[in-house]
């Protein structure tokens, strides 16, 4: 009986530099030659900006690019909220009826396989923009959360139940003891997956909602930046973008890794 | 379809019994039969044993007895206590795996059938620890399920099973998956506890050893659509012990039992 060591068994340093040295050294050498080929090769920053004229621009355009990022950001979370809580709600009422089942999954794959560049400008006539944005996010995240809580809620160890059957659980009992916590892993996968969805929707809407004004968002920074030929600014807002996301994806993950380490096989060691 | 009263006249009769079925039988959604007819009676206090082939539906009798499948014909009666209602009718099943909810403790693991039947916390918490200390895991209750070996695991299970102090206890081939001596160590575990609590017990199992040295009773059944072919009662020194698994009568006890099971497997050429 070994508790102790299979609780505390963590990946080992080495193993863990190994997976982050390299990529950090494939990234600074990639900077390094960009940063040479533009100086050499004496490039127009409208062309191509070095990485450093890059990160200058960044902090000289902080005020404009903070405020869209936030703008960005805002859109994202809102989005991913309503597919969190739209996703999650939707199974539920799925798992408590067949006949709502049946009756409104076509639609939800409908959704999901209508491309959503194409229905933004559609939204953006009926919807007040901000709310429009909102929508686009919306519906891109909100499928993996559906499907995944719906495939979560279904794969409940069929003795378990066959057990809370066996002790007269209510079907509130059998939801809050048994299926939401057998479905958990599964859900935190779909939000891992809503979560950068959410950011690709708001992202796809502000482009296509393109009007200008304080309250936009960084895809309209790309754009407009664009059509002024400020190339620099366009990487720079484009780095936030990327940024966002990995970091949207880092919580999320780390929120499912403390959520399931001490029980699911996911967040475990190889070694057990 | 739990029936526990019936019309005076045969209730005299039925209150020794714990379990009685009567003609019994069970057919799939696809029409194929998988159990009977089936007439069983089970007295209170008894430990037996459903022997049997993989597939003769011994596994689908105790699922009828549980109330977790309803039969085809046939009625299924179980004695119930007199006075408060207990959760799960009297009834504790384990099942083939330990069947334990990996995303909570051990100790809330056995405190759910009481959870679930709405028993206040502090009392269902201390019935839990009594439970777990009863299969010798009293320091595990924090433990977490996929932190403990497969043979305490079943005890888990068993003490899960327990924990509502049924009168009933249902054990669907609990040992299977383990170790030899992992087995045997609970064999005596369950027959100490089935002395000390007077519990009935039907067991189903596929191993003619397990079923002689812990039962008093063996019910052989035939392959698919399962049927009782033979009932054997092994009788002996009690308690019963290692000496016992070593004994000549225990050899001969097994032999008389593989004869019974012989004809069960007789149709099946590819084994």
């Amino acid at each position: 009986m070994n508790v102790q060591a299979a609780v505390t068994a963590k990946p080992s340093g080495a193993q863990r530099a190994m997976r982050l040295v390299p990529p950090v050294l494939v990234f600074a050498a990639g900077l390094l030659a960009w940063e040479l080929v533009v100086r050499i090769k004496e490039i127009p920053p409208y062309v191509l900006p070095a990485p450093s004229v890059i990160f200058l621009t960044l902090i000289k355009d902080w005020a404009v690019l903070s405020q869209s990022l936030a703008t960005t950001l805002l859109t994202t979370l809102e989005g991913f909220v309503a597919a969190s809580i739209g996703g999650i709600g939707l199974a539920l009422l799925f798992n408590q009826s067949k006949w709502v089942e049946y009756s409104l999954f076509p639609y939800a794959i409908v959704l999901q396989v209508t491309p959503v560049i194409a229905i933004a400008p559609l939204l953006l006539i009926y919807l007040e923009q901000q709310t429009a944005v909102v929508v686009c996010a919306f519906i891109v995240a909100f499928f993996p959360v559906l499907s995944n809580t719906t495939l979560g809620l279904n794969s409940v160890d069929r003795n378990l139940a066959g057990l809370f059957q066996l002790y007269g659980a209510s079907k509130p009992q059998t939801l809050r003891f048994l299926k939401l916590p057998a479905a958990l892993p599964h859900i935190l996968g779909g939000l891992r997956i809503a979560g950068g969805l959410s950011l690709i929707g708001a992202v796809v809407a502000e482009i296509a909602a393109g009007t200008a004004g304080a309250g936009s968002g960084l895809a309209y920074r790309i754009a407009e930046s664009g059509y002024r030929l400020n190339i620099p600014r366009m990487f720079a807002a484009l780095l936030l973008l990327s940024l966002a996301g990995i970091v949207i994806y880092g919580v999320l993950a780390l929120v499912s890794h403390l959520v399931l380490r001490r029980w699911h096989e996911s967040a475990l060691g190889k070694e057990n | 379809m739990l029936e526990s009263s019936t019309s005076p006249a045969v209730e005299a009769s039925l209150t020794a019994l714990a379990v009685s079925l009567r003609g019994v039988t069970k057919a799939y959604d696809n029409g194929v039969m998988a159990l009977g007819p089936l007439d069983l009676a089970v007295r209170k206090g008894e430990f037996i044993s459903l022997l049997g082939p993989s597939g003769c539906g011994k596994s689908t009798a105790l699922r009828l007895i549980a109330g977790l499948s309803t039969p085809s014909s046939g009625i299924v009666r179980v004695a119930r206590r007199e006075g408060v209602p207990q959760p799960g009718h009297g009834i504790g099943f384990v099942f083939q795996e330990p069947t334990l909810m990996p995303w909570t403790s051990v100790r809330e693991n056995v405190r759910l059938p009481l959870r679930l039947g709405r028993v206040p916390k502090a009392e269902a918490c201390a019935r839990a620890e009594a439970a777990l200390a009863s299969v010798g895991l009293a320091d595990f209750a924090e433990a977490f399920p996929r932190e403990l070996s497969g043979g305490m695991k079943m005890r888990v299970s068993l003490a899960r099973a327990l924990v509502t102090d049924p009168d009933i206890l249902l054990m669907d081939e609990p040992f299977a998956a383990l170790d030899e001596i992992t087995r045997f160590r609970l064999n005596n575990d369950l027959l100490a506890l089935w002395r000390s609590l007077g519990k009935t017990v039907i067991f189903v199992t596929h191993s003619v050893f397990e079923s002689v040295y812990l039962s008093q009773r063996v019910v052989v059944m035939t392959a698919r659509p399962g049927r009782i072919q033979a009932d054997l009662r092994i009788e002996t020194v009690e308690p019963r012990g290692e000496e016992f698994r070593t004994s000549v009568a225990y050899s001969d006890y097994c032999r008389r039992v593989s004869a019974a099971l012989a004809p069960s497997y007789a149709g099946q050429s590819t084994l």
